[in-house]
């Protein structure tokens, strides 16, 4: 699936990595109240480790999120609690939460439960 | 979307083991995929329906709807449900429209789309028909501050009324697990025992009300009722209300969630030692001791016919103040909300108190 990701391992750089994003739950508010994004992650952090979920929630919040209220994302360092993530349909707690190594072509759905109606 | 072929053992659901597995069950870290969580999902809430006997053959039961994610899964599991038992009960949705522009009128949008998917029949009852006034008038007049009060109050009454004009005496709501938690946390900490005592029954029905409120999704994590509401694909609308944004703020929330991150069984942990407490209370402390003095002196309100325990109930209490333009009840008012109201109210009054939410949290 992920065959053309760059010169590999300890590779100099590493082509990014091509996401599907999504809010829902009300979290699109946060983001420009669009709920489909398309992103390129960086494929290493800047300590040089492949890119997983707690790299991109930190990335989105500093590159993509417009909105000043960052907590209403992140909160202590995660993800608020109440946030469900969900990569490509699957709950993020039966892939290794914020480790998981984030693959091109993945969808990570962010959505929030917080919201009453 | 899943994978065509090979499904690592790991990863494959542990109820049908055919499938990969998408959801992690909060109460029991079950791991399961999504027919079978849907079907599990509803097997519980009819478990709940069915040990309580909720609902009587042949009844009309009024499902409170305000187009959120709560109440939209609870029409479409009750519809779901009483298709596949044949409860022989007749559902209809009942919404207020508080009359709040840009929020209320969107949300109307989507519970009448919802009366469509699940051919319910629909009514709509406007604070500015029962009333004279809209939130939006009423906040151009006493300003943000003390609004929900003023919801709150005005939303009890409207749910009562709206579901006797439809000659229906239980009216559903979508409250779940997460909102008795919180509720069950606030009213330990404020050491109200007539409050704590109601406030995990599954079916509730006041002195000062005629019809009965009941929570079927009373076990069921907000999570999965998310997860619910997006694998079957419903139609919910989820914007705050633009006069309480950020309302689940509210340490009691915000430790409730931080509290299931660390263990998932927590909520239900809190709902359950709520039922326990509410058995250990003595029988005179159920009742507050003002509820004691009204179950004699219960009586319509001299201007509207409301059953309360003053001349005037609390809503023309509150239509008073505004038609004089003098709000000045806010804070008398908030002790006199029920158990359902109290939910939200509560939270934003706790907002005041603090939690040491850092502390807790981190």
């Amino acid at each position: 699936m992920n065959e053309q990701q760059g010169p590999s391992a300890n590779g100099v750089r590493s082509n990014p990595i091509s996401l599907n994003i999504e809010f829902s739950g009300g979290l699109e508010i946060l983001f420009s109240n669009q709920r489909d994004h398309r992103i390129q992650l960086p494929a290493k952090d800047s300590s040089g480790e492949p890119a997983n979920i707690m790299f991109l929630v930190h990335y989105l919040c500093e590159n993509l999120m417009k909105d000043r209220r960052k907590d209403l994302f992140l909160l202590h360092g995660g993800i608020r609690p109440g946030i469900l993530v969900l990569i490509n349909d699957a709950d993020w707690e039966l892939e290794g939460e914020e480790e998981y190594l984030v693959q091109d072509g993945d969808i990570i759905l962010f959505v929030s439960t917080l919201h009453g109606g | 979307m899943s994978p065509p072929l090979h499904i690592p053992a790991s990863k494959l659901c542990e109820s049908c083991r055919a499938t990969r597995a998408l959801i992690s069950r909060p109460k029991t870290n079950q791991k399961l995929c999504k027919t079978c969580f849907l079907s599990t999902f509803e097997a519980e809430v009819h478990a709940t329906i069915v040990s309580t006997t909720l609902f009587t053959r042949g009844s009309r039961v009024a499902i409170g709807a305000s187009g959120g994610k709560d109440s939209t899964v609870l029409a479409s599991v009750l519809k779901t449900l009483n298709e596949r038992y044949d409860y022989g009960v007749e559902f209809v949705l009942l919404s207020i429209d508080e009359g709040i522009k840009g929020y209320r009128d969107d949300s109307l949008e989507t519970v009448k789309r919802n009366a469509v998917q699940y051919g319910m029949e629909l009514v709509i009852v406007s604070y500015e028909e029962l009333y004279g006034w809209s939130m939006d008038s009423v906040v151009e007049s006493i300003g943000k501050k003390g609004n929900c009060t003023y919801c709150g109050v005005f939303r009890r009454q409207a749910l009562d009324r709206g579901a006797e004009r439809l000659g229906i005496n239980h009216v559903v709501t979508g409250h779940n697990a997460d909102d008795i938690a919180e509720t069950v946390l606030m009213n330990l900490l404020r050491g109200d025992l007539p409050r704590l005592h109601r406030c995990t029954s599954i079916i509730t029905s006041s002195t000062s009300s005629p019809i009965a409120r009941s929570k079927p999704l009373k076990y069921a994590y907000e999570k999965e009722i998310v997860l619910y509401a997006l694998h079957k694909k419903l139609d919910y609308f989820s914007t705050e209300c633009i006069y309480s944004p950020e309302a689940f703020r509210g340490s009691a929330r915000t430790l409730i969630k931080a509290l299931e991150k660390v263990r998932p069984s927590a909520i239900l942990d809190i709902v359950r030692s709520g039922e326990a407490f509410s058995r250990m209370i003595p029988s005179q402390a159920q009742a507050s001791s003002a509820k004691l003095s009204q179950e004699s002196g219960m009586s319509n309100c001299t201007r509207c016919g409301y059953l309360t325990s003053q001349e005037l109930c609390k809503a023309c209490t509150l239509l008073d103040c505004l038609n004089k333009n003098r709000p000045k009840m806010a804070v008398e008012v908030e002790a006199g909300i029920e158990d359902e109201e109290a939910s939200s109210s509560l939270r934003r009054g706790m907002e005041a108190m603090k939690l040491a939410e850092e502390g807790i949290v981190n």
